[in-house]
């Protein structure tokens, strides 16, 4: 009974499409534990999650706009426009209500900007790598218009959920469980579906009445909003603001995409990879932190790291000699 | 069937435009020198984005992220090695093609024969060049750049005119000779339209693909070599802001992101445009947030102009 559950359970889990993801995730967990004495203690594991927390925000944006057959160059941009929104509209002696009208400017604008996006894309039909480079170079500008200088802070009780554990759970992890289970119930509805279609094959998606152009326009929005509760947690969890805060995020989150088995092609993978995917990445640099690789080595070694990783399942092919079509 | 206009005659006429509606705001914008420097400038990325107009021919989502970060290694490959001798420039020229040849052909056998994401494969790229810098430079750059390359690149040379728009003009006759009259173009062009039906016609696609990535690193990093003429220092991270608007430039010049379609005197007219909003924006003393707001509208702008994908019903 247990085993013919268990190899069930095996059988579904070797049809997915992060199995690969996961295998160097648990390679990456053995590598680093071995480096890193209290790697299972709480405190390294709940500094990491605290970390890593808004990539994954941002990288799951990016993975259904990814999944819809187009990318987002622009979402590192809206993190910097929404962080220094907060932090110019709240100050260090916000009141509660102040914080909250903050909060809801930051993540209209960050709606809004996915709305650009989206109706550049799917009803002016631009180029999606262009288009959201142009934006980017839009939002990254008002960010410095709202803020020119780094600085400003934030009231203690905006910062402290972040640090918070309800039910002796990290704050961080329960954000975690709350996007797989929104990314799980989504890609049941219909509009999940028709996300897989349109990205798969507009055409066909197109003649079989999927509203390819909502879809998209959709999926963009889903990314600015994505991106400025991303934007939001950084916030909640540095406390201050910068315009170039999320300059150096964009590349990482479609990384993580990667990593976490999504076809830049679109109409396949998957959220839960993408969560994965971040994990690998933020493990690698933990790994390096405690190999005590020499600082000015580590971005090679980091990027090494990486692109072997991604070149994992290429040599693999070679080495077996599969032909291609 | 409507008749579409070149691309390339729409860019060029845009960028007459924009020099004139610059003397029409700036006074002085429509002199001869300002002219040669914004030509100059033109060039610059018109080189760096010579490789980049030929990955996206080749199609497959072809597109190098890793050009700003090539032309950063080459400039500083050149710097270390010139140390401010002109007997000394053929060596930081010919390391400098030869650092673009290697991480060239890695992309390119990535893409070819790993199968990885063609953006994917360069951005990763980017940082493992990124990181090479950091590693071998640790930080402290020394060498210079030597006076005749300066002279050669910069200085008016004949007709008032710098030499380096002499190279450019070469360049792209050579461009257009690779392109229209080599086997390797026709190959480029056959890949770029469909990979299946240039194999079964003999093409050999992935040989096509590594020298199409390894031409556009050898190029980038000949621009980064161009950048030490033109600014005489160099620091870390001095291409970075090339990737992106070499991609912009391709775009403008109607080369198809899709692969296939495509041509060097519309990378060029897409340069001199680019170049030329940058240098309309700092001459009005725009604010550099402003700048930056204004440059991402123009861009929507043009792709409005002629950016714009088929549509689904047709």
């Amino acid at each position: 009974m247990k085993a013919a559950l268990n190899s069930g359970l095996l059988r579904r889990l070797g049809r997915q499409y992060f199995l690969f993801s996961l295998l160097l995730l648990i390679i990456g967990v053995v590598v680093n534990a071995s480096l890193q004495a209290n790697f299972f203690k709480p405190i390294a594991l709940v500094g990491l999650l605290r970390t890593y927390l808004p990539l994954v925000l941002l990288a799951a944006g990016q993975t259904i706009v990814i999944i819809g057959g187009g990318i987002d160059l622009s979402v590192g941009s809206i993190v910097s426009m929404v962080n220094v929104i907060l932090v110019t509209r709240m100050g260090a002696e916000a009141t509660q209500s102040q914080v909250l009208t903050a909060v809801a400017l930051g993540l209209l604008a960050g709606t809004l900007a996915g709305a650009l996006n989206g109706a550049c894309i799917a009803f002016l039909r631009f180029q999606p790598l262009v288009t959201t480079f142009a934006t980017s170079s839009i939002f990254a500008g008002i960010a410095v218009w709202v803020l020119p200088r780094p600085g400003g802070s934030v009231p203690e009780f905006f910062m402290q959920p972040y640090r918070s554990a309800p039910l002796g759970i990290t704050f961080p992890l329960w954000v975690i469980l709350g996007v797989a289970l929104v990314w799980w119930y989504l890609r049941s509805t219909r509009f999940g579906r028709y996300l897989y279609a349109t990205g798969g094959d507009a055409y066909a998606a197109y003649m079989s009445a999927v509203p390819v152009e909502w879809i998209r326009f959709f999926s963009y929005v889903a990314s600015g909003l994505m991106a400025a509760l991303s934007g939001l947690l950084l916030t909640m969890s540095i406390g201050t603001g910068s315009a170039l805060i999320g300059l150096d995020m964009t590349m990482p989150s479609i990384v993580s995409v990667v990593l976490g088995g999504t076809a830049l092609s679109g109409g396949g993978g998957g959220v839960i990879g993408t969560i994965l995917g971040v994990f690998i990445l933020a493990i690698i640099r933990n790994i390096i932190s405690f190999a005590n690789v020499p600082s000015w080595w580590q971005t090679l070694v980091n990027g090494l790291a990486v692109m072997l990783i991604l070149a994992g399942p290429g040599i693999w092919a070679l080495i077996r000699g599969r032909r291609e079509a | 069937m409507k008749r579409r206009i070149s691309p390339t005659l729409i860019a060029l006429a845009l960028a007459v435009v924009l020099f004139f509606l610059g003397g029409l705001i700036q006074p002085g914008f429509t002199s001869f020198e300002l002219a040669m420097n914004i030509l100059r400038l033109a060039a610059f990325l018109g080189i760096v984005a010579a490789g980049q107009t030929l990955v996206i021919i080749s199609g497959g989502e072809g597109i190098d992220l890793s050009v700003g970060a090539m032309v950063t290694l080459g400039a500083i490959i050149s710097y270390g090695l010139i140390s401010k001798r002109d007997d000394r420039i053929w060596i930081g020229f010919l390391a400098s093609l030869g650092a673009g040849v290697i991480i060239g052909t890695l992309n390119g056998i990535g893409v070819a024969y790993l199968r990885i994401p063609p953006l994917v494969m360069t951005l990763g790229m980017a940082t493992v060049i990124q990181g090479l810098i950091f590693a071998v430079t640790q930080g402290s750059l020394e060498g210079g750049s030597a006076p005749l390359l300066s002279k050669i690149t910069t200085e008016p040379l004949l007709l008032g005119i710098p030499g380096i728009l002499y190279i450019w003009a070469a360049f792209a006759g050579l461009m257009w000779l690779l392109l229209q009259r080599t086997r390797y173009g026709k190959n480029l062009f056959a890949i770029g339209t469909n990979r299946i039906t240039a194999r079964l016609s003999g093409v050999n696609v992935k040989a096509t693909v590594v020298a199409t990535y390894m031409l556009c690193s050898t190029l980038a990093s000949f621009g980064g070599f161009i950048f030490l003429g033109y600014y005489e220092r160099v620091f870390l991270n001095l291409g970075n802001p090339y990737t992106l608007p070499s991609i912009a430039a391709v775009v403008m010049g109607g080369t198809v992101l899709s692969g296939g379609v495509g041509s060097y005197w519309g990378t060029m007219a897409g340069s001199i445009v680019l170049t030329l909003i940058t240098s309309l924006l700092t001459t009005l003393r725009m604010e550099e947030h402003l700048r930056q707001i204004v440059y991402g509208l123009i861009l929507l702008v043009l792709l409005a102009a002629y950016g714009r994908q088929r549509a689904l019903r047709q």
